[in-house]
């Protein structure tokens, strides 16, 4: 798992709580109204969503950028692809 | 014989329009709301569109709707699920002694999991006092729970002051709104609330649909685990014909607000002024701040039991006490955090109004009710004073 610090966001979704699968429901839905090129931030205390949220990047084409850990949740990080 | 129903805070009568709107759900449009084919999509469709009308009566947006399945429901959801999303940040709470058992019984749910719960008392009116409030927030308070306004007494509480005052100190603040909503205006914007509970059965909508309004972005941990319903904050298959109807009442209860209150309040006004002639017998809760068709009363020497019954044989029904004090007999703890003597609260009664009372039914409770106490009172052993005492200190009365 690659882990990351200080990436900027364009937009941020919390989902904190939020019971799977919504992780994967709010990111395709999120990342439909991205440009190309901008960032998504989905926080989420899931933490299935470390194998799922990399898995749905790679078989969509954007890029996973990776996950920072907060003490009661996660932050992950998905860059729009161009396809 | 013909039925006087005056417990509508126990529940309302389901009104035609919203059962006719609820039937096609039983019928064809059966489907599941997950379903991604067409049974499934109206079904969904006709939940959305409830969850807009449901917002639109308190001014949220239909995202911050969650519906489930009743009151108690929505009260256990807000205490729980918010004392422990915020328990890193503190692990009190503050609850007022006016909620219903399902707001209370959640607290002793968390006095038992860790955390602390201080009961805010209430003056002779039921009132919450906001400097009280503001007294017993410590370091660790993350949520304060007080009713919008209790079903036994009808007083409405100061919500918009203790929010302000929880404000100060990024409390939350929840309020059970079930017996408030779709009777009086309730503005979670005004209000300033972060969660309010609401039940569909007590606007003429359905029993088995109600909500939690929670405001955007507002952590909550489920009480439900499941699926994605509810945007995966509440699990379970939708009870759709309910929930439509709950959108229905609430479109209509929107639409009538101001039409029900001026039917109301000159009727519960009658009843008051009536029964404040009638000796030894107490307005419990707000004379003016309190719901448009409550009126309750403590009556000196008799039972409330006993008045319900009587009452009962002449088609009049009416509770004493909160449903559950009622079933159990025993004194309201809502009654007797108002500081109103156990005797005395043992002789409470509601009468609660609803839109499907005629005039001549108040007309006919004016007359009655009264007739009722005096029989009881001639049969009371305590009718003719508490003072008297045999040795062994037991009241009976004089001889």
């Amino acid at each position: 798992m690659k882990f990351v610090d200080n990436v900027k966001p364009d937009v941020t979704t919390d989902i904190v709580y939020m019971m799977c699968p919504m992780h994967l429901l709010k990111l395709e839905e999120q990342m439909k109204e991205l440009e190309a090129g901008q960032i998504l931030e989905i926080m989420t205390d899931y933490d299935g969503a470390f194998e799922d949220i990399p898995a749905w990047c790679s078989k969509t084409g954007n890029e996973f950028l990776g996950v920072q850990e907060s003490p009661d949740f996660f932050k992950f990080y998905i860059k729009k692809g161009t396809r | 014989m013909k039925k006087y129903y005056f417990d509508h805070v126990a529940t309302n009568p389901l009104h035609p329009v919203v059962l006719e709107s609820m039937m096609p759900f039983f019928r064809e449009e059966f489907g599941n709301p997950l379903s991604v084919y067409e049974y499934g999509m109206n079904a969904k469709n006709a939940i959305e569109s409830a969850r807009g009308q449901v917002a639109a009566l308190i001014h949220a947006k239909p995202a911050e709707i969650i519906f489930t399945a009743s009151g108690a429901e929505a009260n256990n959801f807000a205490l729980r699920g918010i004392a422990l999303a915020r328990q890193n940040e503190g692990k009190h709470v503050l609850v007022s002694r006016m909620e219903h058992h399902s707001v209370l019984n959640a607290a002793r749910f968390l006095e038992k999991s860790g955390f602390t719960v201080t009961y805010l008392p209430v003056d002779k009116q039921g009132f919450v006092d906001p400097d009280t409030v503001k007294k017993m927030i410590t370091k660790e308070t993350t949520l304060i729970s007080v009713t919008h306004a209790s079903s036994e007494v009808g007083t409405i509480e100061p919500i918009r002051e203790i929010v302000k005052v929880a404000k100060e100190h990024n409390i939350m603040v929840h309020t059970d709104a079930v017996a408030t909503t779709g009777n009086i205006p309730v503005d979670v914007m005004d209000l300033g609330i972060d969660l309010l509970s609401m039940a569909a059965h007590q606007f003429y909508g359905p029993k088995g649909a109600a909500a939690l309004y929670v405001k955007q972005g507002t952590r909550i941990v489920p009480l439900i685990y499941g699926g994605i319903q509810e945007s995966g904050r509440r699990a379970g298959t939708e009870n759709v014909p309910a929930i439509v109807g709950m959108g229905k009442a609430a479109e209509m209860a929107a639409a009538e607000l101001q039409a029900r209150i001026d039917y109301l309040m000159p009727l519960r006004d009658r009843l008051i002024d009536t029964m404040a002639n009638v000796e030894r017998v107490y307005l419990t809760g707000d004379r003016h701040k309190r719901l448009p068709g409550h009126a309750s009363f403590c009556v000196e020497y008799i039972e409330g039991e006993a008045m319900l019954l009587l009452l009962a044989a002449k088609g009049i029904l009416s509770a004493s006490g909160s449903a559950c004090s009622s079933k159990a007999l025993k004194a309201s703890p809502v009654l007797l955090s108002m500081g109103i003597p156990s005797g005395l609260a043992q002789g409470s009664i509601v009468f609660s109004l609803g839109m499907d009372n005629t005039p001549e039914d108040i007309g006919y409770l004016m007359t009655e009710f009264p007739a009722v106490i005096k029989r009881l009172r001639e049969i009371s052993p305590y009718a003719q004073g508490w003072g008297d005492k045999e040795e062994g200190g037991s009241c009976t009365a004089k001889k």
